[in-house]
């Protein structure tokens, strides 16, 4: 018979001694290191990182350890870590431009200055399930190596920019607010919303994102450009006066080009809409990117109808670990709120019945 | 009643155990204005809404010039809505497109009837846009611009720039103030008597129905209570639930 | 070119491709009608070309002769991925000679060259519904295409006069088929459109994502919809081809530099290789 019971400490140590086996699963087979994770499952440790808003990979590979591969539960490990850790202060913005350049690719030109680099992509693979995979064997043959290209690699935006086609974006004079610091507060300016995708599901702002192409938001995307790649982070401790670096982490940026407002008063340009997350996270830079376009709607004087337009839904809906416990607490006791209404729809049957007998 | 342009007869519509239109019987001549009055709850938009094809009444007719409304086929009816009726809502933001500028709400109707030049369309709706009092500048503004009355002209110039034979209206000056529902009435009359239309007009507001009305028609409960010529039923009342209506007006 | 003898010819299994015809025969029946048909799951990602793809499969046989393209040119990335997939699966004959081909697959082009009543022009599409940003929900567009009640439509091109003085549509350009439907004819160029009307060869638009499958019978009447004074207009950059001085051909923009700097190449790379072949044999 299953009982309320209260204090079941016994209980909670028995399911997380279990759930520490689980994880081992068949000791037989050897234990994965968080190493082997950080190397061989290096896009699930991305996603953690991404949305742990967390730079660390080691970190994000344990956290996916631990959480048996639950990616959201992972991203809230790694988070958690990262509410105790010192904040010492903001770091000058990320130069992309000058970004050690893995993968670079440009969906507006076929060709351009510093060239279409595919990198390691899915893309143009055929999804066969390659069985040669299931078996150990020896790593694959080396990929082929080109000299890397000295020529800069500028950023498609600035380039439409130069010719006036690009609207600006205004560089803002104070330091961009902190969600892991300050709660939300509408009406949300764009640093504090890019802020917030940023760190969002990557399947909530996908499926947003989707929906701006299926007209529900006026969307009319192209990829200016996405480059994946290393870039240096830069700080300007108060005591030193000027800046100094303090390495290089890898980001995902996209700038997603869209069609034109304007009118006969306004000559007709580009605006944009920005992702940027950490690791190699294309899908969410993408996805970001659409969103982030859709939510300028107010400022760009469109309509605001569909989801992905009202700041308010997105912004408070995109954060997984806020969404995964308020879904999942659920699961927690609520006997006494439910005896209430219990003993609450008892009376109105009641009612209802005594009057239909009336 | 074989020259009526729209007949019902005997409609039916229950919602629950609540009876919207309790068999209902209705007739509209050509160029004739008929006000339906009574209190909300009375059946007076849900038997506009039946007259219309809006929602489909469970039993009963509906005649428009001959051809039997309730058994047309959808593109029929759309025909129909499209080139000899048109229907002016309470609230602009169900009549209008408010993301499409003025003229393209004027515009769509003509385009819909298969006007193919723009010149000519543009020059009808900004013709329009004088014909309802509102500057021709504003054309290529956006509705969600405009006061709530101009947003109402807006809409009687898109119903009517087709030139239909029929008009359904239901409460076109609820929710306006007092100034701007003077006028916009005056306008109505105005447009109506000039191009010689039929007009169903929903109300509660008794004075809406004698300015603009020839005829009114009284409803209570899904019935039809009283009708007649509109100075006859106002002045002489007959049934009581008119007499308390005619009353409470004059005693506001 | 063997194919791979794991798959079935072409890598669809035989009912799919019935059903799959089927519909096809059904698109040819009713012109720039939407049919919608069973899409399967590809070993390609939605919006890689998965409609066009499956449309492909169905009517592709051992003797014909396959062209695919993208943006106009044979050595896109994706167009050399699918080529090398029915290569693999189905072990047909390629090409890169519009002249060759017996089906074509596109995505975004149609070729300069006229094509012929013995080759199929197969599109590949992301949004098979022409009225999806002016209403979004299928249930409604179906009705509107029922009813041809196209006014949204109409009431979007005059909006683009209205505010830019000109149709600001310049790809996906909307069509009306046979006098009937309205039809999005995939994200080709506008420049592009006039070469639908009346084509000899039989246009198939696969759209995997969106489950639909719609048709232009040869020489059926595709017009791009208008106002009497201000007639459609295709555009094009107002330039020649760096590499073969074409006039009326397509181009595309390539940056040469950061400064400004940039030519305009044919975006038909069979065209303009053939132009540029053929100049040199003059010479």
């Amino acid at each position: 018979m299953y009982v309320a019971t209260k204090g079941g400490e016994q209980a909670i140590g028995a399911a997380h001694a279990w759930l520490a086996e689980t994880r081992r699963g068949d000791a037989a087979l050897p234990e994965i290191a968080a190493r082997q994770i950080e190397e061989q499952l290096g896009l699930a440790v991305d996603r953690v990182m991404a949305e742990g808003s967390c730079h660390d990979r080691g970190l994000a590979a344990l956290a996916v350890k631990q959480a048996r591969g639950d990616l959201i539960e992972a991203a809230f490990l790694l988070r958690a870590y990262r509410t105790t850790l010192p904040r010492f202060g903001a770091s000058a913005p990320l130069d992309t431009g000058a970004m050690h350049i893995r993968r670079r690719i440009s969906a507006t030109y076929k060709d351009l200055p510093g060239g279409q680099v595919l990198g390691p992509t899915f893309d143009y693979t055929h999804r066969l399930l390659d069985f040669r995979l299931a078996a150990a064997g020896l790593p694959p043959e080396p990929a082929p190596e080109a000299e890397p290209d000295p020529a800069p690699t500028p950023r498609v935006t600035e380039l439409l920019a130069q010719d006036g086609l690009m609207q600006r974006e205004e560089p803002g004079e104070a330091e961009p607010g902190d969600l892991t610091r300050e709660p939300l507060r509408f009406p949300a300016d764009r640093p504090v919303r890019l802020q917030a995708l940023a760190r969002g599901d990557e399947g909530f702002l996908l499926g947003l994102g989707y929906s701006t192409q299926r007209g529900y938001g006026n969307a009319h995307p192209f990829v200016g450009e996405i480059r994946v790649g290393e870039v240096a982070v830069e700080f300007t401790p108060p005591e030193l006066g000027f800046a100094i670096e303090l390495g290089d982490i890898g980001v995902t940026e996209c700038q997603m080009v869209n069609q034109f407002k304007g009118s006969r008063t306004e000559p007709p340009q580009f605006t944009r809409g920005y992702g940027l997350v950490f690791g190699h996270g294309e899908r969410k830079a993408m996805a970001m990117a659409l969103v982030d376009r859709a939510l300028r709607a107010e400022e760009l004087g469109e309509e605001a109808t569909a989801p992905a337009q009202q700041p308010e839904f997105v912004l408070y809906h995109c954060d997984n670990v806020e969404a995964t416990g308020f879904v999942e607490h659920l699961k927690l006791p609520h006997y006494v709120d439910f005896q209430s209404e219990l003993e609450n729809v008892r009376t109105m049957r009641a009612a209802a019945t005594k009057a239909a007998a009336e | 009643m074989s020259n009526a342009l729209l007949s019902a007869r005997g409609l039916v519509l229950r919602f629950g155990r609540i009876a919207a239109l309790d068999g209902v019987d209705l007739d509209i001549w050509p160029g004739e204005v008929v006000a339906i009055v009574g209190e909300s709850g009375s059946g007076k938009t849900t038997l506009l809404r039946a007259l219309s094809g809006l929602v489909r009444p469970e039993a009963g007719s509906v005649t428009y010039a001959g051809q039997d409304v309730l058994a047309m086929g959808e593109a029929a009816r759309r025909d129909l809505m499209r080139r000899e009726w048109g229907f002016v809502h309470q609230n602009p933001r169900d009549g209008l497109r408010m993301g499409v500028s003025a003229g393209g709400n004027i515009g769509e109707r003509l385009m819909a009837v298969g006007a193919r030049h723009y010149g000519n369309i543009r020059a009808e709706a900004t013709a329009w846009l004088q014909r309802v009092e509102i500057d021709p500048d504003r054309l290529d503004a956006l509705p969600r611009t405009f006061s709530g009355g101009m947003q109402q002209r807006l809409q009687i110039a898109r119903t009517l720039v087709t030139r239909p034979r029929l008009v359904f209206m239901d409460e076109p000056t609820g929710g306006l103030d007092v100034s701007v529902q003077a006028r916009l009435l005056d306008l109505i009359r105005a447009l109506v008597a000039e191009l010689g239309l039929a007009v169903l007009i929903v109300t509660h507001d008794i004075a809406a129905a004698r300015l603009l009305a020839h005829r009114i028609v009284v409803m209570r409960h899904g019935r039809v209570v009283e009708e007649g010529l509109t100075d006859r039923v106002l002045d002489d009342p007959q049934h009581p639930y008119t007499q308390l209506l005619v009353a409470s007006v004059l005693a506001a | 070119m063997t194919r791979d003898p794991g798959y079935n010819f072409a890598y669809l299994d035989e009912s799919t491709k019935r059903m799959i015809r089927r519909a096809i025969l059904k698109g040819v029946a009713i012109p720039g009608h939407q049919v919608p048909f069973g899409a399967r799951e590809m070993p390609l990602p939605y919006g890689w070309g998965t409609g066009g793809i499956q449309v492909t499969a169905a009517v592709i046989g051992p003797a014909d002769v396959l062209k695919v393209i993208d943006q106009g040119a044979d050595d896109t990335t994706n167009a050399v991925s699918i080529r090398a997939f029915f290569r693999r699966v189905a072990g047909v004959a390629t090409t890169e000679r519009t002249a060759e081909a017996t089906v074509i697959q596109t995505r975004h082009r149609i070729p300069e060259r006229a094509l012929t009543e013995n080759q199929i022009l197969v599109y590949q599409v992301p949004m098979p519904e022409p009225l999806f940003r002016l209403e979004a929900r299928i249930a409604e567009t179906k009705r509107m295409h029922a009813l041809a009640d196209y006014g949204l439509m109409h009431v979007k091109l005059y909006e683009d006069i209205a505010r830019h003085g000109h149709i600001a549509t310049s790809y996906n350009y909307p069509v009306m088929v046979n006098g009937r439907y309205l039809m999005s004819p995939s994200p080709i160029p506008a420049f592009d459109n006039p070469k639908m009307d009346r084509m000899p060869a039989l246009q198939l638009f696969g759209a995997g994502r969106e489950k639909r499958i719609y048709a232009v019978p040869p020489y059926t009447s595709v017009r791009s919809l208008d106002f009497e004074d201000h007639p459609f207009r295709p555009i094009r950059a107002p330039h020649a081809c760096t590499l073969c001085g074409a006039r009326d051909s397509y181009l595309d923009e390539v940056l040469t530099d950061d400064r400004g700097g940039r030519i305009f190449v044919c975006s038909d790379t069979d065209h303009c290789a053939e132009r540029q072949a053929s100049r040199e044999a003059a010479e």
